[in-house]
């Protein structure tokens, strides 16, 4: 009990439940207005999104370009679930069975394609969501082309809030425990982490099934709040976005991952401005950025608040 | 029955060629500093404005079109390599390659941008003749110019490969980069002339695709671009005649696909050729087996 309920975590669970009853205040007495709610939407979704990918990718080093694709099977299996089923609790219900069938898929597709390395698992993730997206377009079930739409709206900033809250909470246990110190090692030296006795394909595997949870969430939670899915949403270019977040806030750093989704959606906000330029732009910041800082904004550190109080800087000599 | 089989044979071909252009070059530039150059599809989007340019700004024929986009897509590809690779030479796979998206969404919505979104129709640079050998197959006169400058092309390709000193030091700086360069080869400007090369050869891909399906647009790499890596995959990567051949393969299964099966399907085909190929034999047909050291 003392290890849970210590003054740290207390302090932390103070903080976020201020910090998501302030932002209910907010949207409670209207100051945020409905544009700024589905940026905030984009972002937690975001966050999700990239912290899930994260564990993939920054912490295990498995390089995966078919988030996108779990991503679409949660929001599709929630979407049917929530239009069939008109309960209270079909919500909670689609959100979970989401989330379960994109680990399913997530686990088999990850057993054959993890033993590939590097860029070639980048590519055969990439083909396996493409060809997720190609039998979404040709089922009938799923609307086709033009996809669903009408699916009842159940997510608003309360169930926000709590999946990105607990997200973030259990991929970074996760990576503090005994199985995350093991992911890392695989990315770190895959060959000298097999010869320490670490099962590689079992930590990848769970990494990527994870990952694939996850993502499935954030698909849920994103059919459910817009309304309306085609597959197109879930296409090759929504796994590079994901991917782009992750980099620019820095592989192997969550809080990198947080700050990233936050500050791409001021900028792509800002760049509504001038439509026409608006990727050429992304696209030349992204290049800037790469070619400037290769390693992300946060590298692999992570944000904390007592570097802020700490009045001097331990130097390391 | 047999003639219809032939007749989709001879189309597969024509779009197998296709992608046997764009292949060679994520073949060769892979092969050289193991980055996969997702830029490379948009470099042969835009062989197809310039080669539209020509014909219809500058009234030219078909073969100074060609030979005016290779060109225009060579120095774009050095320029590129120049600019947003070099730098990265040294750094992890993963910044190149989200470099090498950021230089492929650039030069898509660059283009965009100038020329806007719309589908253009290509001009009719070509006579519109066809033969027919028997009653059911048809030969298109586009499908001949397509066969006869892909092999022109490959030939001239084989002999700088292996009969010219750049040749040889494209071959020793692929082989281990660290050797080539202690033997006095310079190594930026061989890696410079290998995305050139490749460059030009997706640009006339580019000319051939305009001519063959006559629309083009923006985002009309970014399709193919993934096809012709599937084939330099499937052909073993890194390895030039791998990627002839498995340019081919995709084109003629993909055109089977269409023609007997689900052509919503014949994407999904292609990718699945590609997760099979690596699960069963990851170095492609035409690969050698690396033993990993450690």
């Amino acid at each position: 009990m003392n290890r849970v309920l210590n003054l740290k975590n207390i302090k932390y669970f103070i903080g976020l439940a201020a910090f998501y009853g302030i932002v209910q205040i907010l949207i409670f007495t209207n100051i945020l207005s409905d544009y700024y709610q589905v940026t905030m939407t984009t972002i937690c979704i975001n966050i999700i999104l990239a912290v899930s990918l994260n564990l993939i990718t920054g912490f295990t080093g498995q390089f995966s370009l078919g988030h996108a694709g779990f991503m679409s099977l949660g929001a599709y299996t929630c979407a049917l679930i929530t239009l069939h089923i008109s309960e209270q609790y079909s919500f909670f219900i689609g959100v979970f069975a989401g989330a379960l069938v994109a680990a399913l898929v997530g686990f088999l597709i990850g057993i054959p394609t993890l033993r590939l390395r590097g860029d070639y698992l980048a590519i055969a993730t990439l083909g396996l969501s493409e060809i997720i997206r190609i039998i979404i377009l040709n089922f009938d079930f799923t609307g086709g082309a033009s996809g669903l739409s009408g699916i009842p709206q159940y997510t608003n900033w309360t169930w926000l809030f709590i999946f990105t809250a607990a997200t973030v909470i259990i991929i970074k246990n996760f990576i503090n425990s005994s199985h995350g110190r093991a992911c890392i090692s695989i990315r770190e030296d895959e060959i000298a982490a097999e010869s320490m006795g670490i099962n590689v394909t079992k930590y990848k595997v769970m990494a990527f099934v994870i990952g694939a949870f996850f993502a499935g969430i954030a698909g849920a939670l994103y059919s459910s709040y817009f309304y309306f899915i085609k597959p197109d949403l879930f296409g090759f270019l929504k796994s590079i976005d994901i991917l782009v977040i992750v980099v620019l806030g820095g592989m192997g750093s969550i809080s990198g991952s947080i700050l990233a989704s936050v500050l791409l959606a001021i900028v792509s906000t800002y760049l509504q401005a001038f439509p026409e330029l608006r990727m050429v732009i992304y696209s030349l910041l992204l290049l800037i950025m790469m070619i400037f800082r290769p390693k992300g904004l946060m590298g692999t550190k992570e944000f904390r608040l007592d570097d802020f109080f700490r009045k001097k800087p331990i130097k390391v000599k | 029955m047999l003639e219809q089989l032939i007749q989709q044979l001879i189309n597969g071909l024509s779009l197998g060629s296709i992608y046997a252009l764009i292949a060679l070059g994520y073949t060769m530039v892979y092969g050289i500093i193991k980055l996969i150059n997702f830029a490379h599809g948009d470099i042969y989007m835009i062989g197809a404005y310039v080669g539209f340019a020509c014909i219809t700004y500058f009234g030219l024929g078909f073969f100074p079109s060609l030979v005016i986009a290779m060109v225009a897509c060579g120095l774009l590809g050095y320029l590129i390599e120049k600019i947003a690779y070099k730098p990265l030479r040294n750094a992890t796979r993963i910044a190149a390659l989200i470099t090498a998206i950021g230089v492929s969404l650039f030069l898509e919505y660059g283009t965009m941008f100038i020329v806007k979104a719309n589908v253009r129709t290509y001009p009719p640079v070509l006579a519109d003749l066809s033969f027919k050998p028997t009653s059911n197959i048809v030969i298109n006169i586009k499908q001949i110019y397509i066969f006869a400058v892909t092999i022109v092309l490959m030939i001239i390709l084989q002999y700088i490969v292996h009969r010219t000193r750049i040749g040889k030091a494209m071959r020793a700086v692929s082989a281990d980069m660290d050797a080539a360069q202690l033997m006095g080869i310079n190594v930026d400007h061989t890696i410079s002339f290998t995305f050139a090369i490749g460059s030009a050869l997706a640009g006339a891909a580019g000319i051939l695709v305009g001519v063959y399906y006559n629309s083009i647009d923006p985002l009309m790499g970014i399709l193919p671009g993934l096809k012709a890596f599937i084939a330099a995959v499937l052909g073993g990567i890194g390895v030039i005649p791998g990627a002839m051949i498995g340019g081919v393969a995709i084109g003629v299964v993909e055109t089977m696909v269409s023609g007997y099966g689900n052509s919503l399907y014949k994407d999904a085909v292609a990718y699945a050729i590609l997760i099979l190929i690596l699960i069963i034999k990851p170095s492609g047909l035409l690969g050698k087996n690396t033993r990993e050291k450690v």
